[in-house]
């Protein structure tokens, strides 16, 4: 038994930071967040994943007391703040723009809500130096924000939002003016802090990468709504709906009708002159029932020989293939019309590899690569 | 680097001559020994010391400036109060005269203006004076000011002043400590103009003004309506003089600006 | 709580110092003239009822048979016109030569344009009086280069008012219209010459249909407050100037005929009524389009 996987989520005798409970927003007739309850624990690295509009940055801004309420309620450590304004609670947000004070230095920035809280000068400067080591901005201090670069000026939104030691750090889209690389490596940056502060951050972002990179646990959203809480892991391998599936990384979906075929297994049948799919699923369903089959690329094999085992096999054509470097995905284009993608790792040198355009191929899975859908 | 075509180079000096050749004029005869403007009479400082010697002048100067710095201090309170109420606050009751009323004074012909209150006053048993004066150039300045500050509002980032509230600021502290000294080159370019305005204003003055409060446009005004005045030459070059400096001082000050901006900016992308 | 009182402040000064006097003007225009303190009757002393009952329009109709009043605003109305035609003509080649200029000379140009704005417009009006008269600069120029024999009478007519505010006008009409022609795309005209167009008509194609919006605010803020011009009419003008706001000062301070007075403001008002109703929705539209 493990005892140092970090998942209060699975214990019951936990109390969580925040709760939303019912919480409810409306701009005049749009709704914004619609009934939307869950807990979240401390230190947890919490991420709100979905496409523009879906809600996460209201939930954010409701936290952190820039949107109030419509219906529900927000506990934060177990206090109903609805009615507690942004300059009083224990929350402290980075915000997408950074939002530093122009006219102050780095280190007045930095400075700035611990002189809010009329703290001692000796005890800010302590503090300030603190968070100046932290983000390694110590030479930077003096300077003001229009004199140092992008990726420095994160890092002083970062360490001003921390200076106050908040309970909860909220970050919106943190990383999105970064460039690839620097976004790299600014998320495990952004985690060994997290992990070193033992403060609780919850992070707003559109993309999924992200997301699964640093998260403990993932909420994708839609529409206002939470469509699933899960670990990265959690959310990848067992979706619980074909748009979260479609959502995070690449998956084919096949839709087909289900039979019962055993104890956790069902036949899939997805297609004409087609062999029905074995697929293992601890969700129950009925005869007849209209399902999707999710199936991630990489747990596809491709081969131009028929596989010996029997289940879930199936022929086609190389549609297209795309070369990314370290993977190949197949485009295979089954007799019926429908694209199915399958992912390998360039093992092999380029010229090397047998498969080509317009092979035929034959695709296989195993009956526990994939996840049955109801919808 | 593009070069200016003949036609556009006429432009601008024909044009730009127009508008300074008579200021040069006035500059050029406040130091005619003669009176009149057909005889050259020689290099004469007289008239400066005929001005600077007017007891009756330097009165009407001290009530001017007096007036313009306190009307153009309270229009620029209120003015920027009103910026940011349009600029922030979404529909609220009444908002459409509010912001009706803002803006009025922009194309309200100054005589109207100056009749309304000068009525209002009368209505209200109030001496005309020094008050009346103030009351009046605030009124129609802040919206003036209120112009200037809101278009530098609209672009203002919010986010800034959330950030301020996130660390722990009250409203009026975040908009002390970080919006008021972010807009402060707006603030201070209105209250500029409501200097500007207070001082110059000769229409709503004279509807507005008492006996014993007469301001400077309005001892200029009864000067030159009988025409050519030498001590006026000598004021105007005085006034000219004082306003080419300052705005040649505000040119240079926000060169200077920009080119240390820019200067900042390559250094900080050098620097990662 | 707080944001009420950061509304209500302005709010309430300019009620009561811009809308109330504006009441008082429309009901003084409805009352009489008397030789009393204040010279007009009926007055809130007498009473409410007396107040509406001596209220009636016997100014606005006195207005109509006098000719001098109609003839001043439609004078007022061609002069204001007029000016801002001529205004637009010398100010549109100067914006564009602006907009044309290499990036170094565009702060000092734009130091040029606006001094003037800041210099005392009175002082800048006056300065026309020493040039335009008989014995004046222009009149000593022509003779002395033999253009003319006899001065030319320019002060004291319609022309030298056309003068006076073109060049007091003159900056309105430039900024905006810089503004947008600075903000206009180059390779527009580019791409209209590469389609066949010859630099005028690219010009007349092109150009000023996009500079329309710098145009129309800048004839705006000519146009409004010439109409309603008190002290250039009055300076450089005649006795044959016939502009409204002189009509209104001189009705106010030298008949002492405030009910009269207040009749003309009324009906000014409701003249620029229109042209500002136009200019907002002008404004409003442009903004709208930006977002």
């Amino acid at each position: 038994m493990s005892t140092s996987v970090f998942a209060p989520w699975d214990d019951p005798d936990a109390k969580p930071l925040i709760r939303f409970r019912n919480v409810t927003k409306r701009f005049g007739d749009f709704v914004a967040i619609d009934d939307l309850t869950q807990d979240i624990y401390a230190q947890e690295f919490f991420a709100l994943l979905g496409p523009s509009g879906c809600g996460k940055t209201t939930m954010m801004r409701m936290l952190a007391g820039f949107e109030s309420v419509t219906e529900g309620t927000i506990e934060l450590a177990g206090q109903d703040i609805a009615n507690v304004p942004p300059n009083k609670r224990a929350v402290n947000m980075m915000f997408q723009s950074y939002a530093l004070f122009p006219h102050l230095s780095v280190y007045e920035n930095i400075a700035f809500g611990l002189r809010r809280d009329k703290m001692a000068k000796d005890k800010i400067d302590a503090r300030v130096a603190e968070m100046l080591k932290l983000t390694r901005l110590e030479k930077f201090a003096r300077r003001k924000p229009h004199q140092i670069s992008g990726g420095q000026r994160q890092r002083v939104a970062l360490a001003r939002s921390l200076a106050k030691a908040p309970k909860l750090l909220l970050l919106d889209e943190p990383l999105g003016a970064l460039d690839k690389k620097l976004r790299q490596d600014t998320q495990f940056e952004l985690m060994d802090i997290q992990e070193s502060t033992g403060t609780t951050f919850v992070i707003v972002t559109h993309d999924q990468e992200e997301a699964m990179t640093v998260a403990s646990r993932v909420a994708v959203m839609d529409e206002g709504r939470i469509i699933q809480v899960a670990t990265p892991g959690g959310i990848y391998e067992t979706p619980n709906s074909v748009y979260v599936a479609d959502f995070i990384g690449d998956v084919n979906i096949i839709k087909g009708t289900a039979k019962p075929a055993g104890k956790g297994k069902y036949f899939l049948d997805w297609g004409v002159n087609q062999a029905p799919i074995l697929a293992a699923s601890d969700v129950g369903f009925s005869e007849g029932q209209e399902c999707h089959l999710a199936i991630r690329p990489e747990k596809i094999t491709i081969t131009k020989e028929k596989p010996e085992e029997a289940e879930n096999t199936v022929q086609g054509k190389v549609l297209d293939i795309a070369y990314l470097g370290n993977l190949s995905t197949y485009y295979v284009q089954l007799p019926d019309g429908q694209i199915i993608k399958a992912q390998t790792a360039n093992t092999r040198r380029l010229s090397k590899r047998g498969i080509t355009w317009e092979d035929p191929v034959w695709v296989r899975w195993t009956a526990t690569a994939g996840v049955l859908l109801e919808k | 680097m593009k070069r200016l075509s003949p036609f556009n180079i006429t432009a601008l000096t024909l044009g730009f001559a127009f508008l300074y050749l008579p200021m040069i004029l006035l500059v050029i005869y406040s130091f005619n020994a003669s009176k009149l403007v057909t005889v050259w009479a020689g290099f004469s400082t007289r008239w400066y010391a005929e001005l600077l010697s007017d007891e009756a002048f330097l009165d009407a100067a001290r009530v001017t400036i007096k007036v313009a710095i306190m009307s153009s201090t309270l229009a620029t309170v209120l003015g920027t109060m009103a910026a940011y109420v349009l600029v922030n606050s979404g529909r609220f009751f009444g908002r459409t005269l509010f912001s009706g009323m803002i803006y009025a004074p922009l194309v309200m012909p100054e005589v109207i203006t100056g009749l309304s209150l000068l009525l209002l006053f009368i209505g209200l048993g109030l001496d005309r004076g020094v008050l009346t004066i103030v009351l009046a150039h605030t009124t129609f300045s802040m919206c003036f000011v209120s112009v200037v500050v809101s278009s530098r509002l609209v672009s203002f980032d919010r986010a800034l002043e959330e950030a301020a509230l996130d660390l722990g600021c009250t409203r009026l502290d975040a908009f002390r400590l970080v919006t008021l000294p972010i807009i402060a080159p707006a603030v201070i370019s209105g209250w500029l103009l409501a200097f500007t305005l207070s001082l110059d204003d000769l229409v709503i003055a004279s509807f507005v003004s008492g006996p014993s409060s007469t301001t400077l446009p309005i001892k200029i005004w009864s000067a030159v309506r009988l025409g050519v005045s030498p001590q006026i030459n000598a004021l105007s070059t005085i006034m000219i003089a004082i306003v080419t400096f300052g705005v040649i001082a505000a040119s240079l000050v926000s060169k200077r600006n920009a080119v240390r901006a820019r200067r900042d900016a390559q250094a900080a992308e050098r620097a990662v | 709580m707080r944001r009420f009182a950061l509304i209500a402040v302005p709010y309430v000064w300019l009620l009561a110092l811009f809308l109330v006097p504006f009441l008082i003007v429309f009901k003084i225009s409805l009352s009489d003239i008397a030789l009393a303190i204040p010279p007009y009757t009926p007055t809130l002393k007498d009473g409410f009822g007396a107040l509406i009952e001596g209220l009636d329009f016997e100014n606005f109709v006195f207005l109509t048979t006098d000719d001098l009043y109609y003839k001043a605003y439609l004078s007022s109305l061609r002069i204001a016109l007029i000016s801002t035609l001529l205004t637009l003509l010398i100010g549109y080649p100067m914006a564009y030569a602006m907009a044309r200029a290499p990036q170094e000379w565009r702060p000092t140009l734009m130091m040029l344009v606006i001094l003037p704005f800041w210099t005392s417009f009175l002082i800048r009006v006056y300065a026309w009086i020493g040039i335009l008269s008989n014995e004046g600069l222009l009149n000593q120029l022509l003779m002395g280069m033999g253009l003319i024999s006899e001065p030319l009478t320019i002060l004291n007519t319609n022309t030298a008012v056309y003068i006076g505010i073109v060049y007091t006008y003159l900056p309105f009409m430039i900024l905006p219209i810089y503004a947008a022609l600075d903000r206009m795309d180059d390779s527009l005209i580019e791409a209209a010459e590469d389609l066949g167009c010859s630099r005028m008509s690219a010009f007349w194609l092109v150009t000023i249909p996009l500079s329309k919006n710098g145009i129309i605010a800048g004839c705006f803020l000519v146009f409004i407050p010439a109409l309603g011009e008190f002290v250039i009419p009055s300076l450089l003008g005649g006795s044959g100037t016939l502009m409204i706001g002189k009509v209104l000062f001189e009705e106010f301070f030298n008949n002492r005929d405030w009910p009269v007075a207040s009749a003309v403001a009324v009906v000014l008002l409701l003249i620029l009524i229109i042209p500002i109703v136009l200019f907002q929705r002008n404004q409003q539209k442009q903004a709208e389009a930006e977002t």
